[in-house]
């Protein structure tokens, strides 16, 4: 039986200036679980979330459950149900907590009970301007924003970038809380946390994607990550 | 004494003029990174229709004006909106384009009132009350004075209401830190756009109001040279800053009374440039940057 994915990139390209960033990335995200998507720095993980999203411009197709979405305006295409967590959080530091929730909601029938069962700390820091936050909860704060309307597809960019590991453990911890609730498509370099979390793994390289296949098979073969993402695997 | 007060309360009232003017520019450009240079245009235009009107209606200068100025503002505003929607959508990504656009709009639409209505001076209808004076602390200070700066005041405050309060506040204040975050969120930013345009236009045409009383008269170059000085504000106050614009906006009204008198006529525009100047020496992004409040 053939499975209908969720998600399917097909030959994207994405020039940023005089680069040819993405060079035909094609892959598939099947519903339900975490897909990670893995490289070294500056392969395109982030600019193929980006280009998912129209953020960038591209060329190439990019289709959820088989409707196009390169045609269409960024937030329409959240709009179909696609919710973003950008690398380095991009919380509106002038905004409150409260605010910054409050921008996301989409048609009535937000999930606060779930965000502050999740953090429980965004509901004392309500009023707090979001600039004055610590890292770990502009991270939950940014999370929070994604998981607030009932998106069936999560797009999380380093999630875990530059946090102490206790909230690295808590950012974990919501993810795949969140990946009951969505399919995920994970950027992530901590591979403990892809490890914990993701079921599917992408690797780009140059571009273009040179691996895919289940994440346990991917990370108990230490050569292979380590030719592939140049670091050694072990979770760590 | 009484001749510091009449500068200071004619300082506020210039002052009030150029936030009127420069309120727009500033969340324009702190929102969408247009520079607009035909917003002055909409100042004349508003000025205009409101000088048109108020010669067509009947009733005493009161009724002339206060009828006048609601058409102002809606012509200032429909303008505005129309300028966003037809010339400036299709330009999102190509600034340098923009910049064209809005400046050969500025001289087109000057050349259109210059063609229609002539380069003379046009008397704006100014009911006596206005003209008249009151006495504050041994000052004479004519009453549209007062009228002016309450004006931008309540346009202010309402302003500053509207950025907390509404949906659209919210928007405007998030899209002006990071525009692509807010669509990433799955909000339409073009709305707010469109309506941010509208109100800059409806606030530019306010100031061509207050601008006729001030002045008496309307004339096609009043936009233009006044939107020098509301450029200079909303440099001073930061682009995207509501609060800093009304700062800056109050510092340039007062420094340019106090230098023409107390210096040397004509010295007004220098002291202002001179402050813009140290100010982007010690301030390089302004007093209040990027920030719609």
């Amino acid at each position: 039986m053939n499975v209908v994915p969720l998600i399917r990139v097909h030959d994207l390209h994405v020039h940023l200036g005089e680069s040819h960033v993405l060079q035909g990335v094609s892959f598939e995200v099947p519903e339900g679980g975490v897909t990670a998507l893995l490289g070294r720095n500056g392969v395109g993980k982030t600019t193929t979330l980006r280009a998912m999203l129209g953020l960038v411009g591209r060329r190439g197709s990019v289709t959820l459950r088989g409707e196009e979405l390169t045609r269409l305006p960024t937030h329409a295409i959240v709009r179909r149900g696609v919710g973003y967590v950008p690398e380095d959080r991009d919380v509106f530091a002038g905004l409150t907590v409260d605010e910054n929730l409050r921008l996301s909601e989409r048609n009535g029938g937000a999930r606060y009970e779930l965000v502050y069962e999740l953090f429980p700390e965004l509901r004392t820091r309500g009023g707090q301007r979001a600039g004055t936050l610590s890292g770990g909860q502009q991270q939950m704060v940014a999370i929070a924003r994604a998981l607030l309307n009932e998106n069936p597809l999560l797009l999380v960019d380093e999630p875990t970038k530059g946090l102490a590991p206790l909230l690295v453990t808590e950012v974990a911890a919501a993810l795949e809380r969140a990946a009951e609730l969505a399919t995920v498509v994970l950027v992530e370099q901590n591979l403990a946390v892809v490890e914990r979390v993701a079921q599917q793994v992408v690797v780009l390289d140059g571009g273009r994607v040179v691996h895919t296949g289940p994440a346990a098979e991917l990370l108990r073969d230490r050569a292979r990550i380590q030719a592939l993402l140049g670091v050694h695997g072990g979770g760590h | 004494m009484d001749t510091f007060v009449l500068l200071t309360v004619t300082g506020l009232g210039l002052g009030a003029m150029y936030f009127l003017i420069a309120s727009g520019l500033s969340l324009i450009y702190g929102l969408m990174g247009v520079l607009n240079f035909a917003h002055g245009a909409f100042l004349t235009v508003g000025a205009y229709a409101t000088w048109w009107t108020s010669t067509h209606v009947g009733g005493g200068p009161g009724t002339k004006l206060l009828v006048g100025a609601v058409v102002g503002l809606a012509v200032g505003a429909v303008l505005a909106a129309l300028v966003e929607l037809v010339l400036i959508r299709p330009l999102y990504r190509r600034p340098v384009e923009q910049v064209l656009v809005t400046v050969g709009l500025a001289l087109a639409l000057g050349a259109l009132v210059q063609a229609i209505w002539g380069l003379d001076a046009r008397t704006f209808p100014v009911p006596s009350w206005l003209v008249d004076t009151t006495t504050l602390f041994g000052a004479s200070i004519p009453n549209d004075r007062f009228v002016e700066i309450a004006t931008a005041a309540f346009v202010l405050v309402g302003l500053l209401a509207f950025l907390r309060y509404t949906r659209y506040g919210l928007i405007i204040r998030a899209g002006v830190e990071n525009r692509a975050m807010v669509t990433a969120l799955g909000v339409d930013v073009r709305k707010a756009f469109t309506l941010v345009f509208a109100l800059g236009g409806m606030a530019a045409a306010l100031a061509g109001v207050l601008s006729g009383v001030y002045f008496s008269t309307v004339d096609p170059g009043r936009g233009t040279s006044l939107l020098i000085y509301a450029f200079i504000v909303v440099v001073i106050g930061g682009f995207g800053s509501i609060g800093g614009t009304a700062v800056a906006a109050v510092v340039v009204g007062l420094i340019q009374q106090y230098a023409n008198y107390y210096a040397s006529s004509g010295l007004g525009d220098l002291a202002v440039v001179l402050l813009l100047a140290l100010v982007l020496l010690a301030r390089p992004a302004g007093l209040a940057p990027k920030v719609a409040h």
